[in-house]
């Protein structure tokens, strides 16, 4: 006997990501176990699908055909709210994220102002856009004034938090450098800190703008004012033609948006 | 005049003492920062022209007002969001499932080394993959619950169809990041085209495939808790029924149960990824 025909004559590959044989067989039976369970419980009306599905022809329909003429006020008021929401609101997010971000910062901030930066930045992480944006329609009433609040206090957690990291990040000799001139506080963020994390900061703020847009088209279902609005009207009144549109018109400044600001972050940087 | 004179020679406007920017930057920077206000002053104007202030005004006697309300949470009203939470889980775990299945043919065929055509095919997912991502999960849950009726299954399909683009756009990158020798040294033992993604490209990806399949869920879960205000299904039924109804204590509880999901799913897909890198 060769020592050889101990060997599997024929190559397999090697299990990669889970070794253990014992949970090689027990995975797919668990995600089996769970689908049987999770399926169980899942309603489905196939007589109400069935229905839905010419209803679903038609948006298709609507969708290559946009009628964007027959509610162009609705949608062009609808447009201009969502647009001056996302401007306003990123600039003052912004402005207010960054003492914040400085705050939330290890290697600036006292113990006490680093705790209380990084749980705002965390209580706004953690809460949709949607649920603050019904506690301000709420408190402030129907209207973009109530989106401009949501997509600012949303933008706060997300540019803080980035900004806050990325100043932490920053490299301490330059720091220590400047510090060595005898600069104050302001001086030392001013001249060594803010040189470093500028261009991030504007890529940031390019981007969260990016995202507030896409956001101001949902909140307007709540009653946030914006295209989200103007969109759930449509669909609540079977009008796929306009609801095409007002899809399309958000994908293309979603698109153009997204080329623009790649674009200009790239030539800051 | 005497030797050590430096300044001889140099521009007459540069100044002795160093600044921080030139001239020309500062100004520059200025009209920027000018232009921005002008833009925000005009868009704040725009935006604001059919507020009621006397709404806004009053905010802080609202804010007391609901706050009071809400105060002590309905606890005795959590056996009843039990089922809805299962839901809501469920859309979150089938969606991220169907999602993901569809986004690795597109995913595929949108990454440079492995589209069978780049000029028709790949141009094609790149639509699919963008569309997909700038429709919120909501919006695609407004059209689903009008075409095929409120449930659970307008918020499965609204969440994989979401999950397509986002799955889509990291793997495609992950696959055109893929190592190129290693594919090479497959293709080199002369494996068919389906062969070399096997043996070559797969095993390269499948780690950052489950990686952003488990990111996927854990901001599945999230979104899939606010599905049911369209009325597709899960707890946020539940918080529109509540919010409708002004039970603010039930709000509160609800408010509890999603963020304390959302932690945990947060810790768990956090684990999870950890272990994979």
């Amino acid at each position: 006997m060769t020592p050889d025909s101990a060997y599997s004559r024929r190559w397999r590959r090697p299990p990669q990501l889970v070794t253990t044989r014992g949970w090689r067989l027990m995975l797919p039976l668990l995600v089996l176990a769970y689908l049987v369970l999770a399926l169980g419980s899942l309603e489905v009306d196939a007589g109400r699908v069935v229905e839905g599905l010419s209803r679903g022809a038609r948006f298709v329909q609507g969708f290559l055909q946009p009628d964007f003429t027959s509610r162009w006020q609705d949608i062009r008021q609808g447009l201009i709210e969502s647009l001056t929401m996302t401007l306003t609101a990123t600039v003052v997010g912004v402005l207010v994220s960054v003492p914040i971000g400085i705050g939330a910062a290890r290697n600036l901030s006292p113990r006490p102002v680093y705790l209380v930066c990084r749980s705002i930045v965390a209580v706004s992480r953690s809460l949709q856009e949607i649920i603050i944006a019904i506690f301000l329609v709420a408190m402030f009433g129907f209207g973009p004034f109530a989106g401009f609040l949501t997509l600012a206090f949303a933008s706060i957690g997300f540019v803080a938090k980035l900004l806050a990291d990325d100043i932490e990040e920053a490299s301490a000799s330059q720091i220590e450098a400047i510090r060595a001139t005898g600069a104050s506080g302001w001086q030392l963020i001013h001249y060594a800190i803010q040189p470093q994390v500028m261009p991030r900061l504007i890529g940031l703020s390019l981007y969260r703008l990016d995202i507030n847009f896409r956001e101001s088209a949902v909140i307007g279902i709540v009653g946030a004012g914006g295209i989200g609005a103007t969109l759930n009207t449509a669909i609540d009144r079977y009008e796929y033609d306009s609801a095409g549109a007002i899809l399309l018109l958000v994908i293309a400044i979603v698109m153009l948006s997204e080329y623009g600001s790649s674009h200009l972050r790239k030539y800051l940087q | 005049m005497s030797a050590l004179d430096t300044r001889r020679g140099e521009p007459p406007h540069y100044s002795q003492i160093w600044t921080f920017r030139t001239p020309r930057a500062q100004l520059t920077l200025w009209v920027g920062w000018l232009a921005l206000v002008a833009l925000f002053v005009w868009c704040w104007q725009v935006m604001n022209a059919n507020t009621l202030w006397i709404f806004v005004t009053d905010a802080p006697d609202q804010a007391m007002d609901i706050g009071s309300r809400m105060f002590p949470p309905r606890l005795a009203y959590l056996p009843e969001l039990l089922m809805p939470l299962w839901d809501t889980l469920n859309i979150a775990t089938l969606g991220t499932m169907g999602g993901v299945i569809l986004a690795v043919p597109v995913a595929f065929l949108a990454a440079r080394n492995t589209t069978p055509s780049a000029l028709l095919v790949r141009p094609l997912a790149l639509f699919i993959i963008v569309t997909s991502r700038s429709i919120n999960s909501l919006i695609w849950a407004l059209l689903l619950v009008a075409i095929i009726g409120p449930g659970l299954l307008a918020g499965i399909v609204a969440i994989a169809l979401r999950s397509i683009g986002f799955v889509g756009k990291l793997l495609y990158e992950a696959i055109e990041e893929s190592e190129a020798g290693q594919v090479e040294a497959v293709s080199a033992t002369g494996a068919a085209r389906a062969q070399v993604i096997h043996y070559g490209i797969v095993p390269q990806v499948l780690p950052a495939f489950w990686g952003i399949s488990m990111f996927r869920w854990d901001i599945n879960i999230r979104e899939s808790t606010i599905l049911g205000l369209v009325g597709a299904g899960g707890i946020g039924m539940k918080l529109q029924s509540s919010i409708d109804t002004l039970a603010w204590s039930q709000v509160a509880t609800i408010l509890i149960v999603i963020l304390g999901t959302v932690v945990v799913s947060e810790a768990l897909s956090a684990r999870v990824r950890q272990a994979l890198i």
